[in-house]
């Protein structure tokens, strides 16, 4: 989330380095040595822990991805990991899933949170309470949450939540996670519910940054609810808007412990697997985790990709 | 948060006082308050009685309301077959841990960078907010490869809480978050701490963290949850019985356990997240929009 603004925090330029150096002692050499040791004693705790545990795993991955360890022996195999993930047929159905299913989160779980900021935005009364209601299903841990839709929601008899439902408005009941056709919309359901309180949040702070005087100048020009929407609302919240779509679609796309606890990982043949629970299965369950790295380089290429594709956008749109 | 000021939005608030739209405000209102609560606490009220309800019951169609007969039954026998009590220490003192290591390492660190800004400080911070744009999904294997042996000191961390706690610190948002508030502390102060001769050390406790405690909370709230509900990255590192955490815990259990002892396993462990955001609901919601909005 703090992708836009980074920009902001870099130190304006012909800033001293350093608060301390002032005055004379500015030119002493060895003051400034001893105020850089300084700060980067203070540093140096982070550094070790970001070295170890991000920058050096990154590369590492990339590096491992080329090679394939039998009986304790490293070999460099060029792009043989890539021949054989890509040449599983579960690579595809992996990759056709987690389209599936970042598709369908972005059409609920971005438009829905959307409009439930703005209808909350108008209410003067019980939105506290709305608030709380919104963002407590975040605070579970997934795994809590996704046995409560395991076996009480998407129980596939009548006795299950969602069929009692159903039944009690005389629709079809489904057979939710045992039908391949269900199993994604299911997992879709599921997500949204825990997830959608954060984007309703930061979409609130965002309307209410939206100064009053447009509203007014578009009710005077006669325009209606949905045409301020249109061209009041939405433009002025186009930044968050596209920001939150970017975040939304790497974190989608990620998805795994849905289709782990949900559906026992791959579901009814095979409508669950997602890339993240191949990069699972291959690493930790088929002792191959070079093709694990290959397929994790794959995905950070392809969410690269998107993250590119959103950067252009958006300065193409400035 | 802004606070409701009465300022404009969509729909005038004249239009809203009056007649027909008094009428139908009140009517979204009530529909939407009736609504939420159904979508948002039903489930977890269903979990809640379902796990009082005997396995004949929940079964049974259509399904009560209330049930019939509680009993406490599931919930004692998932607190005592599934261990919960050493569960749920293990994840309190793995949160514990990992926020004590971000307090200190990523406080120290957003100081330096900051106020100190040693040479390649920016290289650095730059590095560290690179991290944000790498999916956690794609370093689960190479960082898994590390933490079973770690490069030059050769160290296995398997189920060790130094496997949790480490890799918490490296979370650049936290660090960045810290460093803006920082930011915003007037350089003038330091000043007059160095005039003092004040160290930085010093200068940092006494001056700096009196006045970041909002953020130092929100911080504080964020490193706790994040351990409370992770749960690939525990289900690989902590492989033996005795370390898991509580999620990964019920998880290991949920073939071989009748579903409501899982789901009333499932209800106690959200219960400390839930009153943890009770609480602080406020810092929460502050930090998460400030965090994301104001750049």
């Amino acid at each position: 989330m703090a992708i836009t603004t980074v920009a902001g925090t870099k130190s304006k330029p012909g800033r001293p380095a350093s608060p301390y150096p002032a005055g004379p002692r500015r030119t002493s050499l060895g003051r400034k040595v001893r105020d850089n040791l300084t700060g980067h004693a203070f540093l140096i705790g982070a550094v070790i822990c970001f070295g170890f545990f991000s920058w050096y795993p990154m590369i590492r991955g990339v590096v491992m991805s080329f090679q394939r360890t039998r009986r304790g022996v490293t070999t460099w195999v060029g792009w043989d990991n890539y021949d054989r993930i890509i040449a599983d047929p579960s690579f595809w159905t992996a990759w056709k899933n987690t389209f599936y299913f970042t598709l369908l989160a972005l059409l609920l779980g971005y438009v829905v949170p959307f409009l439930v900021a703005i209808l909350l935005n108008e209410f003067r009364h019980a939105k506290g309470y709305l608030r709380i209601l919104v963002y407590l299903p975040v605070m579970l841990p997934p795994a809590s949450a996704l046995f409560l839709f395991k076996f009480y929601a998407y129980d596939p008899g009548d006795a299950g939540l969602f069929n009692s439902i159903l039944k009690a408005l005389h629709l079809p009941t489904s057979q939710w996670m045992q039908s391949p056709e269900m199993t994604m919309p299911a997992m879709v359901i599921a997500s949204t519910w825990m997830n959608m309180g954060g984007a309703v949040l930061i979409y609130l702070a965002a309307l209410q940054n939206i100064p009053g005087e447009l509203y007014e100048a578009a009710e005077l020009d006669g325009a209606g609810i949905w045409r301020r929407i249109r061209h009041v609302t939405i433009p002025q919240t186009r930044l968050i808007l596209a920001l939150l779509a970017m975040l939304q679609i790497v974190a989608t796309m990620q998805f795994f412990i849905e289709p782990l606890i949900l559906a026992n990982g791959t579901g009814a043949e095979d409508s669950a697997t997602s890339v993240a629970y191949l990069i699972y299965q291959h690493g930790f369950f088929q002792n191959d985790l070079n093709g694990a790295a290959a397929l994790g380089v794959i995905m950070l290429v392809v969410l690269a990709g998107f993250s590119a594709a959103y950067v252009r956008l958006s300065s193409k749109q400035d | 948060m802004a606070q409701d000021s009465g300022s404009r939005t969509l729909i005038s608030h004249a239009q809203l006082r009056r007649g027909r739209g008094r009428v139908i405000y009140w009517a979204l209102l009530t529909v939407v308050v009736v609504g939420f609560t159904l979508v948002f606490l039903g489930p977890l009220y269903w979990m809640v009685t379902g796990a009082l309800k005997s396995g004949q019951e929940i079964a049974q169609t259509p399904p009560s309301l209330f049930p019939k007969d509680p009993q406490s039954q599931n919930y004692a026998d998932a607190w005592n077959n599934l261990d919960l009590a050493k569960l749920l220490f293990n994840t309190f003192y793995y949160a514990a841990g990992a926020l004590l290591f971000q307090l200190v390492l990523d406080t120290a660190a957003a100081y330096a960078l900051s106020k100190l800004r040693p040479v390649f400080g920016n290289v650095i911070l730059g590095l560290m907010l690179a991290t944000l744009m790498i999916p956690a999904m794609v370093l689960i294997v190479p960082q898994y490869v590390t933490v079973i042996d770690l490069p030059i000191l050769h160290i296995n961390l398997l189920d060790s809480p130094f496997a949790i706690w480490l890799p918490a610190v490296a979370n650049a948002f936290n660090i960045f978050l810290l460093k803006r508030f920082f930011d915003s502390i007037p350089e003038e102060l330091m000043a007059a701490a160095l005039m003092d001769g004040a160290t930085p050390l010093r200068t940092l406790w006494s001056i700096i963290l009196p006045m970041s405690r909002p953020i130092l909370g929100v911080v504080s709230i964020f490193a706790v949850t994040a351990v409370w509900k992770d749960f690939l990255w525990p289900k690989l590192v902590m492989p033996s019985p005795e370390t898991r955490t509580v999620s990964v815990g019920i998880y290991a259990f949920s073939g071989g356990t009748p579903m409501n002892v899982v789901i009333a396993a499932s209800v106690i462990a959200a219960i400390p997240t839930v009153i943890v955001f009770l609480i602080f609901q406020r810092n929460i919601m502050s930090g998460l929009t400030t965090g994301s909005l104001k750049g």
